[in-house]
């Protein structure tokens, strides 16, 4: 008898919860616009303006120096913006500072552990400053480790750990408040290889169970396309694409455009520069000492490729049709390579930022 | 935010600083060693009044005697040598002539000479004033003073019991009473003989505890900054009044335990006697950190790496350091230092920690200072912190 009265109410409250997540899902976490940063005279970043889904892996792709890690730092409340705002789960990052510190979680290059203390006493020290009380603390503090495998060493000297040991404490630390969003400045920057899957891995996972919106900032194209749902391309401070990395290497795979690889036994810088020169080639880079990597477009880009190369008595060995990946879309959208950018802006030093400096280790 | 909130952040801090502090084995040595370093550096090498002895001198005797009498070898040298094996300050050795002891100086063999002139008996003997010749090393003030005085003494006990002897026929009681009417004696504040490390332990304690706030505040958060744990801490909901207390915590902590030691070092080793509340010391130390914390924060929120905060702190250390009154008295500095030194902190808590140590003074005696301190910490910190909210979000 009771079930019949019940039942309705319990559709009711399913449409209700069905139309949340489905809210949920559409709703921005995050919302920025017109953000602009001005170090002195330089422009570290111009007027972006982009929203973050909930639950979403949201990707800043560009060279160091594009402004990705300031863009960051102002998301993150750190950095104040010169222009415009950005609200995190509806909080203004400058006006409820406090509020939105308490949504978010930060894992940046810069490892933020101290050495000398334990892991466990690392984990307890930013804990408490979340005022999060004790006995759940402690219990998360324990599952944390535990999900990183890093029990045995609790009680051991951060100082002590291996790179990769350090920046899973690092990641871990930054999940001691559950945040609704976490921040990934360069996290895989410095780790080897095998290190740089279990982040990538745990930052999935992390985003699968718990549902965390996920924002990182990379210059590893591999980073990017292997996590990210969307992927805003940043050179100079200026958001020049956004969306997922499938639609992106479209831009390149959709019209006439093709990546070709092209092998030369007796490359020359000459027969490089040639190719640079012709009409067709939109950009040409020499990988090693015999490879080309041309992106072209046009019917005739084959011929003309192999005629000149011909012309310049080169040999091929090779030649192959790729698939366009993300480094090929940012070389096609910026006509420069993101290493290529990345080593002018070292060279040019302007402006405090982050990722250049030279890593310590006390 | 609540205040409590704040606290309880700010001791987190304290908490992981110090037991940062506490991990770092060869920082904690040198913690300790270095008040020991500074307190026996400076406690002997400045000499306190009539600590130099055994000074090498050279005596020329030229006396040519008069009547067969020789003041010089009957009643001068003996006398000379009844006061010196008393006090040890002279090792004297016989030398030929007047150029041969100049020589001996300027190679060093000497330290410097008495010369006792030919005509020495006989204007003695005939009335008239006796001379002698001090040849000193003008290349080292201090201890050709020292030899002068020396002298002076010998010259002074002889020149009176010569002329007790020449007033003896006035059949006086006391015949000391009519040579030299008026005597000197110094009575002090307290009982005992304050020496040298009584005057500066007090100061290097001040200057120690009060310097570990104002260079340790600016190194650990420009550290922190540059390895960038800083941004976790402020990500954190924590207010940034809790970072720069929590840092302060720590530092002062560090301070007095190094206050602690120089205390320790100075009863134990070096005999100074508190004649005053122990707990005004460490109340008045804590009073110096206070007023330094402002200036600490200022330097902070200046300097962008910990290299420039180390370089701007030994700048600021310095004259501190010696227009603060710790090694010297101020009274001896020129009149525009003593200017300077009135505008420094360090001055007031040196001297009021002084006053206390040394002088058994209270809280009335000392009010002067506590004033000067509480405003100038006060008037710091109500300039540093406004800076320091707008470098903390640049």
């Amino acid at each position: 008898m009771g079930n019949t009265y019940i039942l309705p109410q319990y559709i009711a409250l399913n449409n209700i919860m069905i139309d949340v997540v489905t809210k949920m899902a559409n709703e921005s976490i995050i919302e920025v616009s017109h953000l602009t940063k001005m170090f002195k005279k330089f422009t570290a970043v111009d007027d972006i303006s982009f929203d973050v889904k909930k639950g979403e892996i949201f990707g800043l792709l560009g060279p160091n120096g594009a402004g990705k890690s300031t863009t960051l730092r102002m998301l993150s409340t750190l950095s104040r913006p010169t222009k415009g705002t950005a609200t995190i789960g509806g909080y203004d990052t400058v006006k409820h500072d406090m509020e939105v510190r308490k949504l978010i979680g930060i894992v940046s290059e810069k490892m933020i552990i101290y050495n000398r203390l334990t892991a466990k006493e690392n984990l307890w020290f930013f804990g408490s400053l979340f005022n999060i009380p004790k006995d759940t603390l402690n219990k998360r503090i324990d599952d944390l480790l535990e999900l990183v495998q890093l029990t045995k060493w609790k009680n051991a000297q951060v100082g002590t750990f291996s790179t990769g040991m350090r920046q899973r404490m690092n990641v871990v630390r930054a999940l001691l408040n559950m945040p609704q969003v976490l921040f990934l400045d360069e996290p895989t920057l410095g780790l080897d290889p095998q290190s740089s899957v279990e982040i990538r891995d745990f930052v999935k996972k992390i985003n699968q169970e718990q549902g965390t919106t996920v924002i990182i900032t990379t210059h590893m194209m591999l980073d990017a396309d292997l996590l990210c749902d969307r992927i805003a391309i940043i050179d100079h401070g200026k958001i020049i694409a956004l969306d997922t990395s499938t639609n992106l290497k479209k831009i390149i795979s959709g019209g006439d455009t093709m990546i070709i690889k092209l092998e030369v036994a007796n490359l020359t810088p000459d027969m490089v520069s040639t190719v640079k020169a012709l009409k067709c080639a939109d950009a040409v880079t020499q990988e090693n000492s015999t490879t080309m990597h041309i992106i072209v477009h046009g019917e005739e880009a084959f011929d003309s490729i192999i005629d000149t190369v011909r012309k310049n008595n080169g040999k091929i060995t090779s030649m192959a049709n790729l698939q366009p990946s993300l480094e090929d879309v940012f070389l096609h959208i910026t006509g420069h390579e993101v290493r290529d950018s990345a080593d002018q802006k070292i060279k040019q030093e302007h402006g405090p930022r982050f990722g250049s400096a030279p890593k310590r280790v006390r | 935010m609540t205040v409590q909130t704040i606290l309880h952040h700010s001791f987190r801090i304290a908490k992981k600083d110090l037991t940062e502090l506490f991990r770092n084995r060869l920082g904690l040595v040198l913690l300790i060693v270095m008040p020991l370093f500074m307190m026996v550096m400076v406690g002997f090498i400045y000499p306190s009044n009539g600590t130099i002895t055994n000074l090498h001198v050279g005596v020329v005797n030229e006396d040519a005697g008069f009547n067969g009498v020789f003041m010089s070898n009957q009643a001068f040298l003996p006398g000379l040598n009844a006061i010196n094996s008393q006090t040890h300050m002279l090792i004297m050795t016989n030398v030929s002539n007047t150029a041969d002891l100049k020589d001996q100086v300027q190679r060093g063999a000497l330290e410097g000479g008495i010369v006792i002139p030919s005509n020495f008996s006989e204007s003695l003997m005939s009335g008239e004033q006796g001379t002698l010749i001090i040849v000193s090393d003008e290349s080292n003030p201090q201890i050709s003073a020292t030899i002068q005085g020396a002298l002076k003494g010998v010259f002074g006990a002889m020149g009176t019991a010569m002329a007790q002897q020449n007033v003896a026929p006035l059949n006086a009681t006391n015949t000391l009473a009519v040579v030299q009417p008026l005597a000197v004696q110094t009575q002090g504040v307290v009982s005992g003989h304050p020496s040298y490390f009584d005057f500066i332990a007090p100061g290097i304690m001040a200057m120690t505890v009060m310097m570990s706030v104002m260079t340790g505040l600016p190194v650990a958060i420009s550290q922190e900054k540059e390895i960038g744990t800083m941004d976790g801490m402020m990500v954190a909901p924590v207010n940034r009044l809790s970072i720069l207390l929590g840092k302060t915590i720590a530092q002062t902590g560090r301070g007095l335990i190094q206050g602690v030691i120089i205390l320790a070092l100075a009863i134990g080793i070096f005999g100074v006697a508190i004649q005053g509340s122990i707990l005004l010391v460490f109340a008045l130390l804590l009073l110096g950190v206070f007023s330094f914390v402002g200036l600490g924060i200022v330097v902070t929120s200046f300097t962008k790496d910990q290299e420039t905060a180390q370089m701007m702190m030994m700048t600021l250390m310095f004259p501190m350091m010696f227009l603060g009154g710790v090694f010297f008295p101020i009274q001896q500095m020129p009149w525009y230092m003593q200017d300077i030194s009135k505008v420094l902190p360090l001055t007031y808590a040196s001297d009021a920690l002084r006053k206390v140590m040394v002088l058994g003074a209270g809280i009335p005696q000392i009010s002067t200072d506590l004033i000067v301190l509480i405003v100038f910490g006060i008037v710091m910190i109500a300039i540093a912190l406004p800076v320091f909210r707008k470098m903390m979000t640049r």
